[in-house]
């Protein structure tokens, strides 16, 4: 995601030279190529995120669109208040890019995952908070970030990624992604569990399971009319996201459903309010703390097999 | 007007603001007179004879843009603008009240010729850093201008900020600390010394001068960037104030800090301003 994101947006800064992409001291191989292609767009901050932040919404004020780039927590947690305070208070156009969301920086230990990031950035006002679900998404979201004039929170994966979005999909800032059609459960996911998720679906669909799985790339504001509406449609929905289940994309969605009148069988899968544990790669620490494949896989099979032994048994009654 | 005279307009502005913010903050309740009163002459100065601004038209581009980094000291700078003519003095009623429209600290949603929100320590440098990068980035000719308070710079995003603006060699950027030597708890020398203060930003790599900040010759040729070296880079202008300038039983008293003054505090204060004129 974050080479797409660095593609796109080198695309984006040649049509606009108001865009910068200010980094804080991070990007070593990545921003290579756009600090060569746009000297001028490009700007160094040094290992400093309370004034990346401040500078940028000084920037931003000065007739900008603002780029700031960094990794995990260090341009979000770090300078919270100036983000409050100086950009978000101020509506200013920052766009705030942290590559390494969730549990991508694997291996490199807790201060490197950002797994409360969501929780916390949503509830700014003025703030829009984004997370892709794969690299088309990011490319297809990029150019509506640089449109929408106020601050945005868009948390990237790393490299590598594999497409799961369709390159003719619509993907639209603020409206959720269907990527996968079914009746008997839904799937909602954030940033990259996208795939996880589809992997689950497209499992549960060869025993029979008819999955839903929807991509919700943005956060703030969510989506809540078509969430409400793919959740009226199911009686099973779980929420699935690399980040605490606190605040980030079940408590969005246990929000909206709280207050509908709703009543599916609903579980958030996510870290349970703990710090990841173990050491390991991204993929290892989604197994090592059931939040990956097989723990999403067996949560919905038996959610599943309660709902139709429950329905199997109320019939017979 | 020759110079001599247009000082002292601006001494006779500093004098309106301190009777005008005394109001306020007795009239409300709320804190900070001394902070204000230390920094009086910096803003009528500022507002009488530096800043290229144009109260009726408040947002104009070209304008040079103040950013009030001792947020706190709100009442000083509503006064200074009201006086100013960006807004009516009818308005200063609303500081700090039920139901009005300017809070203790500074805010610029509504209130014409404020650029930037602030009331959170350490935030002002950096934003005018963004502005003076911005600015020259764009080609515009407007300068920054930042007031800083003293316990301000115990926060390392100040330094931050100071570090970045040297190497950035912003020469669009003046800071200007009001060095009351009180802060929230104590005397600065006793809570974290800031000594040797001008060596400390000349060795950031700014240009750096001290200054009488009650003496509005001095701060008129200190801060004026025009009459500087024209070495490129930042300027530090360390302004020696009064904690609570302009009426004896406030000066120099961390008291006043907080303290708003009623009764025949008030009606004291009112009379010793007065009679400086």
């Amino acid at each position: 995601m974050r080479t797409t994101f660095v593609e796109g947006l080198s695309e984006l800064a040649e049509e606009n030279p108001n865009i910068l992409l200010v980094t804080g001291d991070l990007g070593f191989g990545v921003l290579a190529d756009f600090h060569e292609r746009f000297p001028d767009q490009f700007l160094n901050v040094g290992v400093a995120e309370q004034n990346l932040s401040s500078v940028a919404a000084g920037l931003a004020l000065s007739g900008h669109i603002v780029f700031t780039y960094s990794i995990g927590n260090f341009p979000t947690l770090r300078c919270l208040e100036q983000i409050r305070n100086d950009i978000c208070y101020h509506q200013a156009n920052v766009n705030i890019v942290s590559v390494g969301g969730g549990l991508a920086y694997g291996a490199l230990g807790m201060s490197h995952h950002a797994t409360e990031d969501i929780a916390i950035l949503r509830v700014l006002p003025e703030m829009m908070v984004v997370a892709p679900g794969d690299p088309v998404e990011t490319r297809k979201l990029l150019p509506q970030i640089v449109a929408h004039d106020g601050p945005t929170y868009l948390r990237l994966g790393r490299a590598g990624e594999t497409p799961i979005v369709s390159p003719e999909a619509t993907v639209k800032l603020g409206e959720l992604t269907t990527v996968r059609s079914g009746s008997d459960l839904l799937l909602l996911t954030t940033g990259g569990m996208l795939p996880v998720a589809v992997g689950v679906a497209d499992q549960l669909g060869q025993e029979g399971v008819s999955v839903q799985v929807a991509s919700v790339h943005t956060l703030s504001p969510l989506d809540e009319p078509m969430i409400l509406s793919m959740v009226e449609a199911v009686p099973i929905v779980i929420t699935c996201e690399e980040h605490s289940i606190y605040g980030g994309l079940g408590g969005c969605v246990a929000e909206v459903i709280a207050e509908s009148g709703l009543n599916p069988t609903f579980r958030r899968l996510g870290l349970p309010g703990r710090f990841a544990e173990g050491v390991g790669s991204q993929e290892y620490l989604r197994a090592h703390n059931e939040i990956g494949h097989e723990a999403l896989l067996g949560l919905a099979r038996s959610l599943h097999a309660q709902a139709t032994g429950f329905e199997a048994k109320t019939m017979r009654s | 007007m020759n110079p001599s005279e247009n000082s002292a307009s601006i001494e006779k502005r500093s004098r309106e603001i301190r009777l005008a913010a005394l109001d306020m903050i007795s009239a409300s309740g709320a804190s900070h007179i001394g902070s204000v009163f230390s920094t009086a002459e910096i803003l009528a100065t500022l507002y009488d004879d530096i800043l290229n601004v144009r109260p009726a038209e408040p947002d104009w581009p070209d304008r040079d843009r103040f950013v009030m980094s001792k947020g706190h000291a709100a009442a000083g700078l509503y006064a200074t603008l009201s006086l100013s003519g960006f807004f009516p003095q009818q308005r200063l009623k609303e500081f700090y009240v039920d139901g009005g429209s300017l809070p203790g600290h500074v805010t610029h949603h509504g209130i014409p010729g404020i650029e930037v929100s602030t009331g959170s320590l350490g935030h002002g440098l950096a934003l005018a850093v963004g502005l003076a990068a911005g600015a020259r980035r764009s080609g515009a000719k407007w300068h920054v201008y930042v007031l800083l308070s003293d316990g301000e710079c115990d926060e390392g995003s100040t330094w931050e900020a100071a570090l970045l603006a040297s190497a950035w060699t912003l020469s669009g950027l003046t800071a200007i600390v009001d060095y009351n030597k009180i802060q929230s708890l104590g005397r600065v020398d006793e809570v974290v010394p800031l000594e040797p203060f001008a060596d400390k930003w000349r060795s950031f790599g700014w240009q750096v001068d001290e200054v009488d900040g009650h003496s509005v010759d001095s701060l008129r040729h200190r801060i004026d960037p025009t009459l500087w070296p024209s070495a490129g880079g930042p300027r530090c202008v360390i302004a020696h104030t009064i904690k609570g300038k302009g009426v004896s039983f406030m000066e120099n008293d961390l008291l006043w800090h907080y303290r708003c003054p009623v009764g025949d505090e008030y009606d004291r204060a009112v009379a010793e301003l007065e009679a400086e004129e």
